[in-house]
C-alpha cells in the first residue's frame, strides 16, 4: 500500500513536471512512441483516462455487440507495438512492452493479457515486418535514381 | 443457580504448540493456493468433467457445520434451555469461525480469486450463488451482533432472545441456500431435488453439533476446567437424533429417485454399481457416519460415557465429509443424459462415468480451511470471555 | 539497447493502409455496412449493436453429418485458438463430435455439440456475477471480465457445453480472448456474425460438401433457416427442460 501510494505521488509529480517543462526524473519510464497519429485528446488525457475509455467501450462491445467503438485494446496493442531485436513486436513478457513500461513504473498491475493477446494480429505483424524490407527496397531504388 | 463466570483461555505452552501446528497447515494451504493460481487448475485433480472437487467438499462441509454449530446458542436463546446458555458464546464464535474457514477454501479455489471484489459488488439476483454471498456475509453480521449482545453488560434477556431468533432464522436461510446450490441444478440427475435444502439443514444440525462437541471438550481439557459429563451426554443424545435424521432424509431422497424410472440409472450408479463411490456411500456415509455413531450414542451405559460421544462426533464428521464427497463428486461422475435413448461416445466424455483423483494440493487447501476455523476459534477464546470457568448440567 | 519504435517503420504506409491498420476491428464492419452484397448474403443488416429483433441460431441435419468428419471441430479450433494439448480431461472443447447408437433400434448417427444458445439458459441463471449473459440477438456468452471462475455454470449446463481454462494461455486470437481461470464456450463466432458472416463451423461444414449445418436468424420468417424449420420437423436437445435452445437438430 505504501509503495503504491509512493508510486502514485511520484507519478503525479512527474505529470506535473512533464506539463510544466522539460525537467524529467531519471526514474521516469521511457515510453515508446506509437505508430499512428497522436490521440486527439492529448497524451495527458489518455494517461489519466485510458482505462475508463477502454472499460466503457469493452462493455459496449462485449455486452451490446457494438463493433464500431472508438477505443479497443486490440487497437491499443497494434498501434503501440514495440519492435524487438528480431524486428517483430514484443509481447508483454518483455519489459519493453508499451503497457509494461508505465504500469511497472506506476506499480499498477493489469490483468488484460491473461486473456487478451499482447501482440497485434498475425496479419498485421506480417504487414509490419514486411515494411522494413519495403523501406530498404525504396531506399535502394532512390539511391539508384539519384546517382 | 450460581452465576456463570466467563474467562479467557490462558496461553499455555500446549496452546502455543497447537497454534503453531495450525499456522503451519494454513501456511501450507497458502502455498498450495499460490501454486494452483500460478499453474492453473491443471495441477489439481479437477477437470472439465469434475469441476468441483475436494476443496468444495471441505468448504461446503465447513459452511454447513457453521450454521449447525450455532444450534447450541439457538437452543439456549430461542428455545430457552438454560443448561445450554453458558455455551452460547462459544457456539456463536465457532459458527463464525467455521463459516470463515469454509469461505476461505471456497474463495481460494476460484479460477480467479483475485476477482473476489467482482463477486462482492456484482450480483445476479437470479443466482442462488449470489444470494449465498449475501447470506454468508449477513451471517457474520447477524451472529456477530448476537455474540455482542450476549457479551455486553446490561443487555436484557429480551434483546438477546430477539438477536438469537434473528440468527436462528438467518442460519436456516443460509443452509437452505447452500442446499439449493445443488437442489436447483435442474440439468443434473444426481441433484435437482427439493429435498436437498432440508437435507442440508439436518446435515448442518448433525455436523455442527459434532464439531462443537469436539472443540468444546478440547478447549476444556486444554484449560483444565470442569466440564460436566452429563452435559456431554445430553448433547450426545441430541447428536444421535440428528444423525438418525440425516439417515432418514438420505433414505427419502434415494427412495424417491429410485421410484422414478428417469432417475433409476443415477441411483443404480450411486447405490449399487459405482465402485468407489458406492463403497463410500455405504461404508463411509451410512455405516461410519450414521449407524456406528448412533449405536455408540444410544447404547445403554451405567453413566455418561464421554469417550463414546467424542468418538461418535469424530465418526459423524468423517462420515459427513464422505457424504458431501458422495453428493458433490458422485453427482458429477454420472454422465449428463442429453440423448436419453442413445448410447453416447465423444472426445469430451459424453456418456462416460467420469473419474476423479484428488490431488494433495486440494487436500491441503481443505485442511487449511479446518485449521483456519480452529485458529479463529482459538484466538476468540484467548482474547475474549467466551468460555465459562465451570460448565455443569443445571 | 533501445528498440526501434514501430512508427519509424510505418511512416510510409499509405493513408488507406493506415486506416485499415487502425480500424482493424471496425473497418470490416464498416465495409459490411456499406457493401450491399455482403449484407444480402446473410439476410440481415449489419447494425452497430446486437439486434434485439434477431435470434441467431443453427439447424443441424443429423442425416448429413458424417461420423468420420471433424471439419467443424477443426475449423472452430483454428478460428478461436483452442487446441488439443494432450490433456483430454482438462482441454477446452468449444465444439465436439458426438456419436450415438440408438439403444433399441441400433440406428447410428453423428452430430456436433456446442453451446445451444438457450433462450432460458441455466448458465445465465446460476452465474453469481452476471458474467454469463445473453446478447440481444440471442447469443450466449461469457463476459470474461466478470467471470470469477466458480464453474457453477458448468454444473448447471445440461449440454456440457462449457470448458474451464486450466492453464495459462499465450498468443490468443485477438478476436477470441481466453485466459486461465475463466470459463468459456462456443460464441457462435460472434466476431464473424457481427461482421455479417457466419460461424466457422458452418462454413467448414459447407466446404466439405456435407452441408449439415445451417446458420441464420430464427426470427426472420424469410431466412433460409426459418423456412427449413417451418418445413421439416426438428428438436432442441433436452426439450423437456423448456430452455428453447437456439441450436436445433433434425432427423435425430
Amino acid at each position: 500500500m505504501k509503495r503504491l501510494f509512493a508510486s502514485f505521488l511520484i507519478l503525479i509529480g512527474l505529470m506535473g513536471m512533464a506539463s510544466a517543462g522539460e525537467i524529467k526524473s531519471s526514474l521516469a519510464p521511457v515510453v515508446p512512441k506509437a505508430a499512428g497519429e497522436a490521440h486527439p485528446e492529448g497524451n495527458e488525457f489518455m494517461r489519466i483516462n485510458h482505462m475508463k475509455l477502454m472499460v466503457h467501450d469493452r462493455d459496449d462491445t462485449v455486452l451490446l455487440g457494438d463493433r464500431n467503438v472508438k477505443y479497443s485494446l486490440k487497437e491499443c496493442v497494434a498501434c503501440h507495438a514495440v519492435m524487438g531485436p528480431d524486428a517483430r513486436p514484443v509481447s508483454v513478457k518483455s519489459d519493453q512492452h508499451f503497457c509494461r513500461t508505465c504500469h511497472e513504473f506506476a506499480a499498477v498491475k493489469i490483468d488484460c493479457f491473461q486473456c487478451h493477446n499482447s501482440l497485434p494480429d498475425a496479419d498485421l505483424v506480417k504487414k509490419l515486418t514486411m515494411l522494413p524490407q519495403k523501406d530498404r527496397e525504396l531506399a535502394a531504388y532512390l539511391k539508384e535514381v539519384t546517382e | 443457580m450460581e452465576r456463570t463466570v466467563y474467562r479467557e483461555m490462558a496461553l499455555t505452552p500446549m496452546v502455543w504448540v497447537l497454534a503453531i501446528i495450525l499456522g503451519g497447515i494454513i501456511g501450507a494451504a497458502g502455498l498450495a493456493v499460490l501454486y494452483v493460481e500460478h499453474n492453473g487448475h491443471i495441477v489439481t485433480g479437477m477437470n472439465n468433467q469434475i469441476v468441483w472437487g475436494l476443496p468444495h467438499v471441505f468448504a461446503i462441509f465447513l459452511i454447513v457445520a457453521a450454521s449447525g454449530a450455532l444450534n447450541v446458542a439457538s437452543i439456549a436463546s430461542v428455545f430457552g434451555k438454560t443448561a445450554y446458555k453458558p455455551m452460547a458464546r462459544l457456539s456463536a464464535l465457532l459458527a463464525m469461525a467455521l463459516l470463515a474457514g469454509g469461505l476461505g477454501v471456497l474463495v481460494l479455489d476460484l479460477g480467479r480469486p483475485d476477482r473476489l471484489i467482482v463477486a462482492m459488488t456484482t450480483y445476479n439476483f437470479k443466482s442462488i450463488f449470489a444470494w449465498n454471498v449475501i447470506l454468508y456475509n449477513g451471517f457474520f453480521v447477524v451472529v456477530g451482533a448476537y455474540l455482542f449482545v450476549q457479551m455486553s453488560r446490561g443487555m436484557s434477556a429480551k434483546t438477546i432472545r430477539a438477536m438469537g431468533t434473528a440468527a436462528f432464522i438467518w442460519r436456516l436461510a443460509l443452509t437452505t441456500g447452500t442446499g439449493s446450490i445443488f437442489g436447483w441444478l435442474v440439468a443434473r440427475p444426481g441433484y435437482d431435488a427439493a429435498i436437498m435444502a432440508p437435507l442440508f439443514i439436518i446435515m448442518s444440525f448433525s455436523f455442527g453439533l459434532a464439531f462443537f462437541l469436539l472443540v468444546l471438550t478440547s478447549m476444556y481439557r486444554l484449560t483444565k476446567r470442569n466440564l460436566d459429563p452429563m452435559l456431554i451426554k445430553r448433547m450426545g443424545n441430541l447428536l444421535g437424533v440428528f444423525a438418525g435424521a440425516v439417515l432418514y432424509f438420505t433414505a427419502v431422497r434415494h427412495l424417491t429417485n429410485l421410484y422414478a424410472a428417469e432417475h433409476g440409472d443415477v441411483e443404480r450408479f450411486l447405490l449399487f454399481g459405482g465402485g468407489g463411490i458406492t463403497t463410500l456411500f455405504w461404508v463411509g456415509q451410512v455405516l461410519i457416519g450414521g449407524v456406528i455413531p448412533i449405536a455408540l450414542l444410544f447404547r445403554p451405559t451405567d453413566g455418561p460415557n464421554v469417550g463414546s460421544v467424542l468418538l461418535a462426533s469424530v465418526l459423524i464428521i468423517l462420515g459427513g465429509l464422505v457424504q458431501l464427497y458422495v453428493i458433490i463428486i458422485g453427482g458429477q461422475m454420472f454422465p449428463l443424459e442429453i440423448f436419453p435413448a442413445y448410447e453416447v461416445t465423444s472426445s469430451f466424455y459424453d456418456g462416460a462415468v467420469n473419474s476423479y483423483t484428488p490431488s494433495a494440493l486440494e487436500l491441503i487447501l481443505g485442511m487449511g480451511g479446518v485449521a483456519l476455523t480452529l485458529i479463529i476459534a482459538g484466538l476468540g477464546v484467548v482474547a475474549l470471555r467466551i468460555l465459562p470457568e465451570n460448565l455443569s448440567d443445571s | 539497447m533501445k528498440l526501434p519504435a514501430l512508427n519509424t517503420a510505418i511512416k510510409d504506409l499509405s493513408e488507406v493502409d493506415r486506416r485499415e491498420f487502425f480500424k482493424a476491428g471496425g473497418a470490416v464492419a464498416t465495409v459490411a455496412l456499406t457493401s450491399g452484397v455482403t449484407l444480402m448474403a446473410f439476410g440481415g443488416e449489419a447494425s452497430a449493436k446486437a439486434d434485439a429483433g434477431k435470434r441467431w441460431g443453427l439447424l443441424i441435419d443429423v442425416n448429413k453429418c458424417k461420423s468420420d468428419c471433424n471439419a467443424c471441430v477443426t475449423a472452430c479450433s483454428d478460428e478461436n485458438g483452442w487446441e488439443d494439448t494432450g490433456n483430454p480431461e482438462t482441454d477446452a472443447q468449444w465444439i465436439r463430435k458426438v456419436d450415438l447408437t440408438h439403444k433399441q433400434t441400433g440406428r447410428e448417427v453423428s452430430l456436433p455439440m456446442m453451446c445451444q444458445h438457450c433462450e432460458d439458459a441455466p448458465c445465465i441463471d446460476v452465474c453469481p456475477t452476471g458474467a454469463s449473459f445473453k446478447r440481444a440477438d440471442g447469443i450466449v456468452l461469457v463476459d470474461k471480465h466478470a467471470c470469477i471462475g466458480c464453474r457453477y455454470c458448468m454444473m448447471a449446463c445440461p449440454f456440457k457445453a462449457r470448458s474451464f481454462v486450466h492453464e495459462p494461455i499465450e498468443n490468443q486470437k485477438t478476436h477470441a480472448p481466453r485466459g486461465n481461470g475463466t470459463v468459456e464456450s462456443c460464441t457462435l463466432c460472434v466476431h464473424r456474425v457481427d461482421k455479417g458472416g457466419q460461424p466457422a463451423c458452418v462454413e467448414a461444414c459447407g466446404k466439405t460438401g456435407n452441408g449439415a449445418m445451417m446458420f441464420g436468424d430464427l426470427n426472420d420468417p424469410a431466412s433460409e433457416i426459418a423456412v427449413a424449420l417451418k418445413q421439416y420437423s426438428s428438436i432442441g436437445l433436452r426439450d423437456d427442460l423448456r430452455l428453447n435452445p437456439g441450436v436445433r437438430y433434425n432427423n435425430l
